[in-house]
């Protein structure tokens, strides 16, 4: 046990650190070696080398925590702040599986479930994950182990079935967290209803760490995650400037951090590092791309395996996606998280998330999106994967043309499965879309 | 007459060429099924084109095939149609653009300007291919599908509008001995309730037009009427309109 925790500090501190310090001089000399090729891009992010090192360093990590330090699998929008006191290493199947996409391993990984009878109409992140779990192929050598499943309902209700099968194939406790759907603002016996779940959360998270929830850790850990969800807001937020300093693609890459390490002292110190360098890129009038024509606003998850495609050939007529509906997801969630109260202000942020909001609250959302940045056009992604952030796009589409009177393109794909993606016709209705501003 | 501009559109089923002169009339065309070799094609058209009408002007290309053109500029059919329709017809209204592979519904604004647009996706129900697919099954030539579907006494309804699965079932319907014009009307009311649904959410309440090659199939025109209940205004000679759209776009002094 001591030794396995010393590789686990060692991998964590110094071979990780180590070997993306390694992998960004490889890409380097690469880059080098090749002929230098025009890009509709501006400069790239100087902060991009410290997200790789940062992620990189985690997943080397990860791969020593089982053993070492009790390891939990939670979803994306779980309350992951109220784990970490505890000593929990999180991981994150949905960060995993986009890894996953973007390198486009998923129709691999998801042979290997649909040949076990999980349908191909699941959601692509599901079948990554219990793909990788049953064929052990993964980009980042090793998942460890969880000794913990943390489910929350707040994003959708497919993760309860995938963990469930995720804790049938690990024998594992299963924590539920059941979030009701949001009509206006939640009723103040859902909220109640959730912190009851926390509660018990603490509870099975003390039994499995061995270790008690003292009140300052908590707090400690709420003060950090509400800082780093001010810190993502921040570098969010210098997109309203003319032109953007970054693109929507970049911000859902660095998005990483404020994901899978949130409540951290290392993700604050990334966003830091990111915000500073952002708003000395608008201090000197660098934008993500070259020439910003029109500003467009980005509603879903991103397609992962076509995003720098996709990024390219709208960066080349001069479009940019200014802000992005997902990624503000995270500036939003942590915001009203409170550190004299935890559990209650988590309960109340994590029912209001985005996803588990009626149409008229993210009508909301995507008309105050559209307004603070400025954008002239939105794309509304039509995520096969994705059913509960992609029902009401028609409607969300109509509505905001004619309140906002910008253009607004549904786009059907898939975040991470390419064979849901008609590459010739997807570029068809972005250039069609793209020739309609004249 | 010196033609101005040459507009080809290389569809997934047919390629088409309009030359236009330097008020933007048509003065020459070609239609012909779409080679899998299409720069050579195109090529050869152009130059036969040129020859004819002796046009020098640039050349607008569009459709699937349209980065393959030779020293084209390339746009995409939804800016194409939605000009040579508006060039012809002169007013806004829904565009139904039914082609090979796409349909398309086009919402063109009072200057001709692309207002919406809604397309069929990933699949080709509700195409042209849908029904060639049909037709070849069956073995109906498409100049006879209309004359047959007017004698139809009834439709025989189609449930399926998938086209893999709308195969199988108009052969057990020929199996189960249902009478061939009624399987071809109900063929038709199938594919245009899929049309249809595409175009309420797209078209808005103004005129609606049809374009495409489909447009030159009558029955295709009145079982969309039904199906959305308005009349519909075919684009003279709709399967150049594309290529018309094309040429107008790089015709010297256009907008």
């Amino acid at each position: 046990m001591i030794l396995r925790r010393a590789q686990f500090e060692l991998a964590g501190r110094v071979v990780g650190p180590f070997l993306a310090s390694l992998d960004v001089w490889k890409r380097q000399l690469r880059r080098r070696r090749r002929a230098p090729r025009e890009s509709p891009f501006g400069p790239p992010l100087e902060s991009v080398r410290k997200l790789k090192e940062l992620m990189t360093a985690h997943y080397f990590q990860g791969r020593f925590a089982d053993g070492a330090v009790p390891v939990a699998w939670v979803t994306s929008g779980f309350p992951v702040e109220i784990l970490r006191p505890l000593g929990f290493h999180a991981v994150y199947p949905e960060n995993h599986a986009a890894m996953c996409g973007v390198q486009r391993l998923v129709p691999g990984l998801s042979d290997a479930v649909e040949a076990m009878g999980f349908s191909r109409d699941l959601c692509s992140y599901a079948r990554t994950d219990l793909g990788s779990v049953v064929t052990g192929r993964t980009p980042v050598g090793r998942l460890p182990r969880p000794d913990l499943l943390a489910c929350c309902t707040n994003i959708c209700q497919t993760v309860l079935y995938w963990y469930r099968a995720l804790a049938d194939h690990f024998h594992v406790p299963l924590v539920l967290v059941d979030t009701p759907y949001v009509y206006g603002e939640a009723k103040p016996h859902h909220v109640r209803y959730v912190r009851d779940q926390l509660e018990e959360l603490v509870r099975v998270g003390e039994r499995i760490s061995g270790r008690r929830a003292e009140p300052e850790a908590l707090a400690e850990v709420a003060r950090k995650a509400k800082e780093g969800t001010d810190l993502w807001a921040d570098c969010l937020a210098t997109g309203r400037s003319r032109p953007a300093p970054w693109t929507g693609i970049d911000g859902f890459f660095h998005m990483a951090p404020i994901v899978a390490l949130r409540g951290t002292d290392t993700c604050n110190a990334y966003y830091r590092l990111l915000r500073d360098e952002l708003r000395d890129r608008v201090r000197r009038g660098i934008g993500g791309i070259r020439e910003e024509r029109h500003r467009l606003l980005w509603d879903n998850l991103p397609i992962w395996f076509a995003v720098r495609e996709v990024a390219t050939l709208l960066a080349e007529r001069g479009f940019n996606f200014v802000c992005t509906s997902y990624t503000n997801a995270w500036a939003e969630a942590g915001s009203r998280i409170d550190p004299r109260d935890l559990i209650g202000s988590a309960a109340f942020s994590y029912t209001h998330i985005i996803l588990n909001q009626d149409l008229p609250n993210r009508l909301g959302i995507l008309r105050r999106l559209a307004r603070d940045y400025a954008v002239d056009g939105a794309v509304l992604h039509s995520d096969r994967s994705c059913k509960p952030y992609s029902i009401g796009q028609v409607d969300l589409k109509e509505r905001l043309a004619a309140e906002l009177g910008i253009r607004v393109l549904l786009l059907e794909a898939d975040h991470s499965d390419p064979r849901a993606w008609a590459q010739e016709q997807g570029e068809n209705r972005l250039t069609a879309f793209m020739e309609s501003f004249g | 007459m010196r033609a101005a501009a040459i507009g080809v559109d290389v569809g997934s089923t047919t390629c088409k060429a309009v030359a236009v002169d330097a008020a933007g009339r048509p003065v020459a065309h070609r239609v012909e099924p779409t080679d899998p070799r299409i720069e050579p094609q195109v090529e050869r058209i152009v130059r036969e084109l040129r020859e004819e009408t002796g046009a020098v002007g640039p050349v607008g290309a569009t459709g699937y095939g349209r980065k393959r053109v030779p020293s084209g500029r390339a746009l995409t059919e939804i800016t194409c149609h939605a000009r040579g329709a508006f060039a012809t017809v002169r007013r806004s209204g829904a565009l139904v653009d039914m082609g090979g592979q796409d349909t398309k519904v086009i919402r063109i604004g009072p200057a001709g300007e692309v207002l919406d647009f809604a397309m069929n996706d990933k699949c080709a129900a509700g195409t042209g291919r849908f029904l060639e697919v049909i037709l070849g099954r069956l073995r109906v030539p498409f100049d006879e599908v209309s004359a047959q579907v007017s004698r139809a006494a009834r439709a025989v309804p189609v449930s399926s509008t998938c086209t893999v699965f709308a195969e199988s079932e108009v052969i057990s319907l020929v199996a189960g001995g249902e009478p061939l014009e009624g399987i071809l009307k109900g063929l038709h009311q199938a594919l245009a309730a899929r049309v249809a649904a595409l175009a309420r959410g797209t078209a808005g309440s103004g005129e609606v037009f049809m374009s495409g090659g489909v447009a030159l199939n009558a029955a295709m025109v009145g079982a969309l009427r039904d199906a959305l209940g308005r009349p519909i205004h075919v684009v003279p000679e709709p399967q150049l309109v594309g290529a018309l759209g094309a040429a107008l776009s790089v015709l010297p002094g256009s907008p």
